[in-house]
């Protein structure tokens, strides 16, 4: 789904080979400041490399619009944006950002909020809530995108570990049966063996492992 | 009407008499501003001066040439000021963004208001272009001088956002939305408090020198009324102009923001 060829940026990365299997849940390790924010933007052109090349299922994604791209591939930030205003405006921004006019039912958002193990009420103010409730709303924002990669930040870096292994496992079942391809940022190991399929270990800007999980 | 009363050189003299108070009031307690408003009076006076000769001149020798050389200066003079009085650096593009709304804005609300509103004869009339001209040059470069702050001290401390919403699938124009419609607000905000106040709160100045200088107060409301929509008109002109190529200065062609974080 993606190739990365001789593809470097600025003194931050330099990737000889880089590729991402389509429908598979990869998983980006390595120590803090290695690069791997910095790769996750290179996936839907939030940044362009200096040099070489990366393709998106086989078309260079230089040649491509970035904003239609990043709506096909969407991104979810370390510590993510939360918008002025309710639970339920917050989880719908996104649709609005990418003119999507089906502006689901509230039903189908109570849904959302139950599977990223959220128990607020759809006219909360989102402001108000905690840094892991807040990080849990705009996982439902990004999963009600609906779209075919998901780029993720540590999605789970202000959440405990129950309920980090709660939503990691939900986010994982829902791109598994929505056939969805999933490349996820994470600072442990544990959760990129328990679930990823493979694994990109990123050490000092360069790829020191990449393969399958059960290979390793 | 009662008959203008002309001020003589001591009556005018003997107004020094205010400049001379706040400096015994610094004096006697302490503050040390005695140089800033000894040298502000005198830099007044002066420019008043050497401005009332060249009006005189300028007025006695009507000439198209002369009043758009004067606008030009009050161009430059105004977008050179703007530069100046912004807090960071600004990049080379944003500087032509902000000569090129300052010139457009200010230039196509003047031209209106002198051959539409007042239908001004001749088109160079001096007496009408340059205080016109001044006074709505001089309020848009406040409107700008404050949006340019707004609208760089926003992107700056709501990158995060800017960014969130990019990686949502905003457009660079949605996802700067909230960040330029703050800055047009807060840059016009001042013309309309002005606008609200005004008649009940204070006399505006132009407004007052004419009745001074004994126009009937009906006729100086009429033009007070009308510059104040022109100065309206021409401050958010200039500003929507600017912020609207000003915001994409911080975007490059593949929609990217330019002042990204990296890890």
């Amino acid at each position: 789904m993606f190739n990365f060829k001789n593809v470097r940026y600025k003194n931050i990365l330099d990737i000889e080979n880089l590729h991402i299997e389509k429908n598979k849940v990869s998983c980006i390790v390595g120590e803090s400041g290695s690069g791997k924010t910095t790769l996750l933007k290179l996936f839907n052109k939030l940044i362009s490399p200096d040099g070489g090349e990366i393709r998106y299922q086989d078309k260079e994604i230089k040649e491509m619009d970035s904003v239609i791209l990043r709506r096909e591939v969407v991104m979810l930030p370390q510590s993510p944006a939360i918008y002025k205003g309710t639970v339920r405006e917050n989880l719908i921004i996104g649709l609005k950002f990418s003119e999507k006019d089906n502006i689901p039912e509230d039903d189908t958002l109570i849904k959302i909020l139950e599977e990223v193990n959220l128990t607020k009420s759809l006219d909360d103010d989102a402001e108000k809530m905690s840094g892991g409730e807040q990080q849990r709303l705009a996982l439902g924002r990004i999963i009600l995108l609906d779209p075919n990669v998901y780029l993720l930040d540590e999605p789970s870096s202000a959440l405990d570990e129950e309920t980090e292994r709660l939503v990691i496992e939900k986010m994982v079942d829902h791109v598994k049966t929505t056939k969805k391809t999933l490349i996820m940022v994470t600072h442990t190991k544990r959760i990129a063996k328990e679930f990823g399929d493979s694994i990109v270990e990123v050490k000092k800007g360069k790829i020191a492992y990449q393969g399958d999980v059960d290979n390793e | 009407m009662n008959s203008i009363i002309e001020l003589n050189i001591m009556q005018v003299a003997s107004a020094y008499i205010f400049s001379l108070i706040v400096l015994i009031i610094v004096k006697v307690r302490g503050i040390s501003r005695e140089k800033e408003i000894i040298i502000s009076t005198i830099r007044m006076t002066l420019q008043l001066i050497f401005t009332g000769y060249v009006l005189v001149y300028i007025f006695e020798n009507m000439n198209p040439w002369i009043t758009v050389l004067v606008i030009i200066a009050m161009e430059i003079f105004a977008i050179n000021n703007i530069y100046k009085r912004t807090k960071g650096e600004l990049s080379k593009k944003m500087k032509t963004i902000i000569a090129g709304s300052m010139a457009a804005g200010t230039l196509a609300s003047l031209i209106f208001f002198l051959f539409v509103v007042i239908k001004i004869s001749p088109w160079y009339n001096p007496r009408y272009f340059i205080p016109i001209a001044g006074m709505l040059i001089g309020n848009s470069m406040t409107g700008i001088s404050l949006g340019v702050d707004r609208l760089v001290d926003g992107m700056n401390s709501k990158k995060h956002m800017v960014e969130s919403s990019l990686m949502l699938g905003a457009t660079p124009k949605t996802a700067s939305k909230e960040i330029v419609d703050n800055t047009f607000d807060s840059a016009i905000l001042p013309t309309i408090n002005s606008m609200v106040g005004m008649g009940i709160v204070f006399l505006p100045g132009m407004m007052t020198g004419q009745i001074l200088s004994g126009t009937s107060p009906v006729t100086a409301i009429e033009y007070q009324i009308a510059i104040m929509m022109g100065i309206l008109g021409s401050v958010s002109l200039t500003v929507i102009l600017f912020v609207q190529l000003g915001y994409r200065t911080f975007f490059n062609k593949e929609d990217q923001l330019i002042l990204s974080e990296e890890e």
